[in-house]
């Protein structure tokens, strides 16, 4: 069973397009880009350098791609590459000196926090090229599905996509578990000046992992734009985005390979069945607006108090014990 | 913005007298950020700081919503029009210079409470060394109670402020949440005087920006700032190392 479970997996999300609905499908595609995104995040969550500005390089994976594909004509093909160079440059420039001048912890999550809110407003402030808050919409490139373009006009060919995005992702995640690097970032994470004594070279590493996570955040962003075909600077980026990575990867768990995949089902899911709630509550004559986000914040609260390694964190510990005890 | 939810409703729709209002209001916060302390940082205390971050972030979620459940997402102001001074051209509104004067009063009133008084002494103590401080015979909650009311009492001055100026909605806190923590750093965590530099100079920079082209640049050029000095001295402005 154990062995054969991850091939069940796999066949169930090949099928998945085949057997949804169109509404389902929809939210699945949503669960598969964001889990990129918070996969992305964790890749350097997981070693205690909490970013607060990766709703800054989801934005510019989106808005590259995009700008370049309307005033340029640049295929995605070119411009999503483009995108994800451009927020490596961007992760370069701003975590170079932070690494360098050793700003960790608190520092370090406010530093990128204020890359997120610049990048958010240098969008809204060239509202000439970029529609500001308006938010901006890639042209169509003619009807129907354009491998050039990147535009797909099914759902389902969309899906497939974005799975392949998500399963890189993963592998990536894996390939940085098991490598050398991993052990050098753990015993920065306890100890910076300790680790450098013993060889490890520790901007260096950080910085690897930092530019390999915003790259792979800027190609969920481009991802995002492709599929909803709309994006707004307050809708993948900002502070509002860059607290929502932080908070479903807690949810889902940090430290394990799928736990931000399940942090953005139930963060996801949840979101929408209160938008439904409420939607149906509204019909009804009852007004209650603010419920999701009430929810969503004390879930978050509790989480953080009861359960700060996740629900898969903490499901995986709870399954580890009990083989432990039933062993011993 | 319980704060000035709490000023809006006593002085706005029930008119009592606008003190008594603010005195309530800056009662009520107080007590909130005592009850924040007791529910939710104090059983994460020993966690990584990441979490209390996150925790506190969860909070505001919450608080903002449950604004947003009970008094809807309108915007509602006081109603209130204050004067205007003029002088040699230049025109100062009444609201923002009596936010200025209270704002002093009160931080100096802060300052003297924390190097002038034995609790004072015990929570700049305390924020130096929390192990160490339990040892010396300091009831460790009670500073954490007192820091955490009076933390509220100032959020809860600061409503009654800023409701003078600026209407009441659900994310109205959100919107200085950023600013006012970069102003903090940027001081130099701890260090009063910092603070009211290094809010002095974001103001300007903000103010001359906005007055070039438009506003987004202004806070650009802010942010960017705070990002360029946190790599010159991540201590802030005066900090100490």
């Amino acid at each position: 069973m154990g062995k054969s479970f991850p091939y069940i997996i796999g066949i169930a999300l090949l099928a998945v397009p085949f057997v949804a609905p169109a509404y389902p499908l929809h939210l699945i595609i949503m669960i598969l880009i964001w889990s990129l995104v918070y996969t992305a995040w964790s890749l350097m969550g997981r070693f205690g350098l909490v970013s607060l500005g990766h709703g800054a390089f989801m934005s510019i994976g989106a808005y590259v791609t995009a700008l370049l594909w309307n005033y340029g004509g640049i295929s995605p093909w070119i411009g999503i590459p483009a995108a994800m160079i451009t927020a490596a440059m961007m992760a370069l420039l701003v975590a170079y000196p932070c690494f360098q001048f050793k700003i960790v912890g608190h520092y370090f999550a406010l530093v990128t926090l204020a890359l997120s809110e610049v990048v958010k407003l240098v969008i809204i402030a060239c509202r000439d090229s970029t529609g500001g808050s308006l938010g901006f919409t890639p042209e169509r490139h003619g009807d129907g599905t354009s491998i050039f373009a990147f535009q797909f006009a099914d759902k389902e060919e969309f899906y497939f996509v974005v799975l392949i995005a998500w399963g890189i992702g993963l592998l990536i995640w894996r390939a940085v578990d098991r490598s050398m690097i991993r052990f050098a970032l753990d015993s920065i994470s306890e100890d910076e000046d300790a680790s450098a004594a013993a060889g490890v070279h520790v901007t260096a590493s950080k910085l690897k992992i930092t530019m390999l996570s915003a790259v792979l955040t800027a190609l969920g962003g481009a991802l995002y734009c492709q599929y909803q075909m709309f994006i707004g600077p307050e809708v993948i980026g900002g502070i509002g985005i860059s607290l929502q990575i932080v908070f479903a990867v807690v949810v889902g768990g940090l430290y394990t390979m799928l736990g931000p995949t399940i942090g953005a089902i139930i963060t996801l899911l949840m979101v929408e069945i209160f938008r439904n709630l409420i939607t149906s509550l509204r019909n009804d004559g009852i007004d209650l607006a603010g419920l999701d986000t009430t929810v969503y914040g004390l879930m978050l609260i509790l989480f953080i108090i009861f359960l700060p390694k996740g629900v898969l964190g903490e499901a995986i510990d709870r399954l580890a014990g009990g083989k432990r005890r039933s062993q011993g | 913005m319980f704060g000035m939810y709490t000023m809006y409703w006593l002085a706005g729709v029930y008119d009592v007298h606008i003190l008594l209002a603010a005195i309530a209001a800056i009662g009520l916060v107080s007590i909130m950020g005592l009850l924040v302390h007791i529910l939710i940082i104090s059983p994460i205390l020993g966690s990584p700081p990441i979490n209390q971050l996150l925790a506190t972030g969860g909070l505001l979620f919450f608080l903002q919503s449950v604004a947003t459940l009970m008094w809807s997402i309108e915007f509602r102001n006081l109603g209130l029009k204050l004067p205007i001074l003029e002088y040699n051209e230049m025109y100062f509104s009444y609201a923002r210079l009596l936010a200025f004067g209270v704002a002093l009063v009160g931080m100096a009133a802060v300052y003297l409470f924390l190097t002038r008084t034995y609790i004072g002494a015990a929570i700049r103590a305390i924020s130096q060394d929390r192990e160490i401080m339990v040892l010396m015979g300091v009831d460790e909650r009670k500073v954490y109670w007192v820091t955490a009311a009076i933390g509220g009492g100032l959020a809860g001055l600061a409503a009654c402020l800023l409701v003078l100026q600026y209407d009441v909605h659900p994310f109205v806190g959100i919107s200085f949440g950023p600013i006012t923590f970069i102003i903090c750093v940027l001081g130099g965590l701890g260090n009063m005087l910092g603070g009211f530099l290094a809010a002095f100079i974001l103001s300007i920079i903000i103010s001359i920006g906005g007055l070039y082209s438009e506003t987004e640049w202004g806070y650009v050029l802010a942010f960017v700032f705070f990002i360029v000095v946190m790599f010159i001295r991540p201590q802030g402005l005066l900090g100490k190392k």
